[in-house]
């Protein structure tokens, strides 16, 4: 039985021939379903590419990635995406932001100008939880980063992906709005149990969010160590064993760096 | 009292320079013929009136055709210069070269095909003003940030569906700038093509007063020039505010 997420051996290059670069080699990562999974490394080390990989963006130039015991040769409908910008549409409202997936995804996208008024009302509690009930017809201009950084959220989770691939998308915002992103986050992945691949240089945030954290090499990349994180959530970033496990995956880090 | 201020710049603007113009033109003496004062122009425009009119409006649809025209091929030609890589290679280098060309060249070739008058106005109002619609609206597909390209392809989204959901809307800022200037130059070819090869228009009328030594009337064209571009520019600069106010959301430096 193979995994939900399953990367084997797979080898990356930009670009084509030998003058291409060499992105990652001999990557192998697997991901349960439902399993929650930080990808941390150098910046530079392939991790978005990684993840490009899983949603069909990029295809391996060597070896295989399944996704739902499917190779993967296109672009997935399953899957969700977020990134360090939020990219709204300045032109819509949050509203129709968050509700963009669904006129594209089928089976949403051809019922979608029969069922508006039912997608609007589901676009609206999704909003709701995380917090910008009141906003949905602002224009994302009008909100501040870490808004928009929600509504990105929602317009990722607004179709019900089975996999959701967050590529650092608390990396430009405060502390303080890191933290509480961290935790609309972890209560939407408990409600919904999506697998999420999460690529962050914040080894906090990994410990916190995730099952188990992977630590890549620098370029070209590959998984090179992998720690599970077993403590109870919600978790306490100041607790002992937290503490332990983030010092850790810095010395996994460092390691990696000098080699 | 600033807001009042603001919005009567432009008339005290134009007054004050057309005051500074009747003024140094009497003090110096300049003759009519060489430079007309604005009263004089004024009268000119006065007396003639009818015809001047008449003329104006031949021109006004001419112009209008031929950037209708402009805007229709602009946006297309836009459209698939920005949204597919072969035929930006292909066609971009040949555009640039063909808008290179001086218009008021072109204009003999027209002669010779279509005779003089309507048609070859109308054309080179339409070869004037296309260019700029149609890199516009490239430049507006082109810049699409990658990662919203990737949501929507991860989306599963056709290359059709991201040029309606994302491409077009995020093109329509530039489109909307691009018009304000592609009309003005729409008004510039018609005129330049009236005053080579036609028997109608601002265009001709100016060329037939000069022949005539009648500077005034030269001059009242230029005015009446002016002010069609004046108003066609407003027109479009408020159709652009009422479409895409997202767009801008601060007065950029002016303070």
């Amino acid at each position: 039985m193979a995994a939900f997420v399953d990367i084997s051996d797979v080898t990356l290059t930009y670009g084509g021939g030998a003058s291409g670069t060499l992105a990652l080699e001999h990557a192998t990562l697997k991901v349960e379903r439902g399993e929650f999974v930080a990808v941390v490394g150098p910046s530079g080390c392939g991790k978005s590419t990684l993840l490009k990989l899983v949603s069909g963006l990029n295809l391996p130039s060597r070896g295989g990635v399944i996704v739902a015991d499917r190779e993967v040769a296109a672009p997935l409908s399953i899957v969700g995406m977020a990134f360090q910008n939020p990219i709204m549409l300045p032109w819509r409202t949050t509203l129709d932001n968050v509700l963009l997936p669904l006129e594209i995804v089928e089976p949403h996208a051809s019922r979608f100008r029969r069922e508006r008024a039912q997608y609007e009302r589901k676009a609206r509690d999704l909003l709701a939880t995380v917090g910008l009930d009141g906003f949905a017809d602002h224009y994302p201009w009008q909100l501040s980063g870490g808004m928009q950084q929600r509504a990105s959220l929602c317009r990722s989770l607004i179709h019900e992906p089975a996999l959701l691939l967050l590529d650092e998308p608390f990396g430009a915002l405060d502390a303080f709005t890191r933290e509480e992103l961290w935790s609309v986050l972890q209560t939407l992945w408990e409600r919904h149990r999506f697998t999420v691949i999460l690529v962050t240089h914040d080894l906090t945030e990994a410990v916190f969010l995730a099952d188990t954290v992977h630590v890549s090499s620098k370029r070209p990349g590959r998984i090179v160590a992998s720690r599970e994180v077993t403590l109870p959530r919600s978790r306490d970033v100041y607790a002992p064993e937290f503490v332990a496990l983030v010092r850790a995956l810095k010395g996994d880090i460092i390691e990696v760096r000098a080699a | 009292m600033n807001e009042r201020l603001e919005s009567a710049m432009p008339w005290i603007f134009v007054l004050a320079l057309l005051g500074l113009w009747e003024l140094a033109s009497t003090v110096l003496n300049i003759p009519a013929f060489v430079l007309p004062r604005p009263t004089v122009v004024a009268a000119s425009l006065y007396r003639q009136f009818g015809p001047i009119l008449d003329n104006a409006w031949t021109t006004l649809i001419r112009t209008l055709a031929g950037f209708a025209i402009a805007v229709v091929l602009g946006v297309l030609l836009g459209v698939a210069i920005g949204a597919s890589r072969l035929v930006y290679r292909g066609l971009y280098p040949v555009l640039v070269g063909f808008n290179s060309i001086p218009k008021v060249a072109v204009v003999p070739v027209f002669v010779i095909w279509f005779g003089i008058g309507t048609v070859p106005a109308l054309l080179t109002a339409f070869l004037v003003s296309f260019f700029p619609i149609a890199v516009n609206v490239a430049t507006g597909l082109a810049t699409i940030e990658p990662e919203l390209l990737d949501v929507m392809r991860s989306l599963g989204a056709t290359k059709r569906k991201i040029l309606t959901k994302v491409g077009l809307p995020r093109a329509m800022p530039y489109f909307f700038a691009s018009l304000k200037v592609a009309i003005t130059l729409a008004f510039v070819g018609t005129i330049i093509s009236e005053t080579v090869a036609s028997n109608k228009g601002i265009g001709y009328l100016m060329m037939a007063a000069t022949a005539n030594f009648d500077t005034p009337l030269v001059f009242a064209g230029l005015f009446v020039i002016a002010v069609m571009g004046i108003v066609m520019y407003a027109l479009f600069a408020v159709i652009e505010q009422r479409t895409t106010f997202w767009a801008k959301r601060g007065d950029g430096l002016m303070t």
